[in-house]
């Protein structure tokens, strides 16, 4: 943004400055409005494209669904069906007739709590196996069988083991969100340069300072990828594990109206897992980018 | 002058499943307090495994180092080491690179604001301050390696490995920092042990210059006394005919007698 704001300066400044140097004075700044209008340019440019797309793809599901006897509503079916769902998306009628608002923050402080909990072990155990030779020698066969079974394969198992379903959705989240997490950290620990472990030898850091110093931020662009990854695993499974267990969230809130045939209110709550999980993965994502900020390598 | 860095019978076998390589053999050493001696040598002739081995980043097979009368084994601030590639922390900036070693090793005997100040004036030594919140991909490679010696010097290092510092640069910037270098020498009376590959550095630099022959089992081949009074002057040296004996010295011994040998 900066390079390209300066390079403008330049461009609008040297014809003047050629022609007339004491106007070039005044000419210092492009216009207030000029940068306005390259701002909005900017934007226009990344907004337009998709929205020319989604309103292609709604008009042809406009077309596909609009005759009778068809098994999907059309759009405009589907915002008539659910405009009281979103414009009020707070109301409480209590159990689990409530707005979307609180299925979907139901949802996601059951991911908050099993992802927090992945995300410590996960580095923990990842530094572990990246660090300690005997270590990955022991746990990485089963990390790798490990990690292949699907998320709702364990519910079962942590019902049994939990008898409740909320302590049992949020252990399918973290068994599910764990194995990227460890697997990327491993990886990003073992690839640490030896010059970084030379330095630390010679100034002689102890092992927490090891860890605090060198480590962390030598193998962050790393952890920050399966931190990444194993947000969004950690949203596909809650909807899925949420299905079963019902109760308040949006996964059950989908699977209670497939049960009373309401498919609009179906479209509108994927509709918003979507838009959910492309905030999370957006939210790791930035995090990643202040932390890892001076990482990049040189 | 005693004897201040002593390598004693040095061995160094690189073992790999059965096959067994001798990257060094026989190196013996006596470094004075002050001194700067150079090690020179064809590619691959175990002159960086002898720089690990001094600086405790690798253990010797047979036979050790003793500095002062001592025996090190383990890597610490008093040898510290400028890596050929600067190795500064890509996260850190150019002040809180150098604060890591000084924050350890002047933990107990300095305080705080002393610390900041030391760094500051080891920054100084090496013309960087004013780039002390930049981060090492915001500088150039010759100011890399500037902050790279600062990091080592502010640890007051008894001896000060150098591993091919100017390897890296180009050859302008490689003479610039050769001047500092010899100018930090001169002030502050360090001793200095450099591994190169350059006979010119080696020439210009060095009170003594240690010359490898080619691996495997690297002996030393011959040592150079270079009897130049210092301050020295890259100009005024390119004829000086004591300089140029000393090159030739050096040219022949790596040309001629101990020729590099493309491994087949």
């Amino acid at each position: 943004m900066n390079m390209s704001a300066t390079k403008i300066e330049v461009e609008t400044a040297t014809p003047v400055a050629v022609a007339a140097p004491v106007v070039a004075m005044t000419l210092r700044r492009p216009p207030r409005a000029e940068t306005y209008a390259r701002i909005a340019r900017e934007t226009a440019v990344r907004v337009i494209p998709p929205l020319v797309v989604i309103a292609l793809l709604a008009l042809v599901w406009e077309l596909a669904c609009r005759r009778g006897g068809s098994a999907l509503p059309p759009p405009s079916k589907v915002f008539r069906d659910t405009k009281e769902l979103i414009f009020d998306p707070f109301f409480d009628h209590g159990g689990i007739d409530k707005g979307l608002f609180w299925h979907l923050s139901a949802s996601l402080q059951r991911v908050a709590l099993g992802y927090s909990l992945s995300a410590i072990a996960g580095i923990a155990l990842g530094v572990l196996v990246g660090q300690s030779v005997w270590a990955m020698r022991g746990l990485d066969p089963l990390f790798q069988v490990l990690r292949t079974i699907p998320p709702l394969a364990w519910l079962p198992l942590s019902l049994a083991a939990f008898r409740d379903g909320q302590p049992s959705a949020i252990f399918v989240i973290f068994i599910t969100s764990i194995w990227p997490i460890i697997i990327n950290t491993a990886v990003g620990i073992r690839n640490i340069p030896q010059d970084y472990r030379n330095v630390a030898a010679v100034v002689q850091l102890n092992p927490l300072e090891f860890f605090a110093k060198i480590m962390i931020p030598a193998a962050a662009p790393y952890i920050f990828t399966g931190l990444r990854i194993g947000i969004g695993l950690s949203w596909l499974a809650i909807i899925a594990a949420e299905m079963l267990i019902g109760g308040v969230g949006i996964g059950f809130f989908i699977w209670d109206a497939w049960n009373s045939s309401h498919i609009s209110e179906i479209i509108l709550a994927l509709f918003y897992v979507g838009i959910v999980g492309f905030m999370l993965d957006r939210l790791i994502a930035g995090l990643g980018k202040i932390v890892t900020r001076g990482t990049a390598q040189n | 002058m005693t004897t201040y860095l002593k390598l004693d019978q040095i061995d160094k076998i690189f073992t790999c499943g059965a096959a067994t390589t001798e990257v060094l053999k026989d190196i013996n050493l006596t470094i004075e307090k002050g001194e700067y001696v150079s090690i020179i040598g064809h590619s691959g002739c175990g002159k960086s495994t002898l720089l690990n081995i001094i600086a405790g980043l690798t253990n010797a097979t047979t036979g050790g180092v003793l500095l002062e009368n001592r025996e090190v084994n383990l890597p610490g601030p008093d040898r510290a080491v400028v890596f050929q590639n600067h190795s500064l922390l890509p996260w850190l900036t150019v002040f809180e690179n150098v604060k890591l070693g000084v924050d350890k090793v002047f933990a107990r005997t300095k305080k705080r604001a002393e610390r900041d100040a030391w760094v500051m004036h080891n920054l100084n030594l090496v013309q960087m301050a004013h780039a002390r919140d930049k981060r090492p991909s915001e500088i150039s490679g010759g100011m890399k390696q500037r902050v790279g010696i600062a990091r080592a010097l502010a640890m007051e290092p008894k001896v000060l490995l150098l591993d091919e510092p100017f390897g890296a640069l180009d050859a302008l910037t490689r003479a610039h920092l050769q001047d500092s270098v010899m100018a930090l020498h001169q002030k502050l009376g360090n001793t200095i042990l450099m591994i190169t590959h350059d006979v010119d550095e080696a020439v210009l630099l060095s009170d003594r210059i240690v010359m490898m022959t080619n691996g495997p089992s690297a002996r030393i081949g011959e040592v150079l006394d270079v009897p130049l009074a210092r301050p020295r002057k890259r100009l005024e040296l390119a004829t000086n005919i004591t300089y140029l004996n000393c090159r030739q010295r050096v040219l022949e011994f790596l040309y001629e007698r101990h020729r590099f040998v493309e491994a087949a």
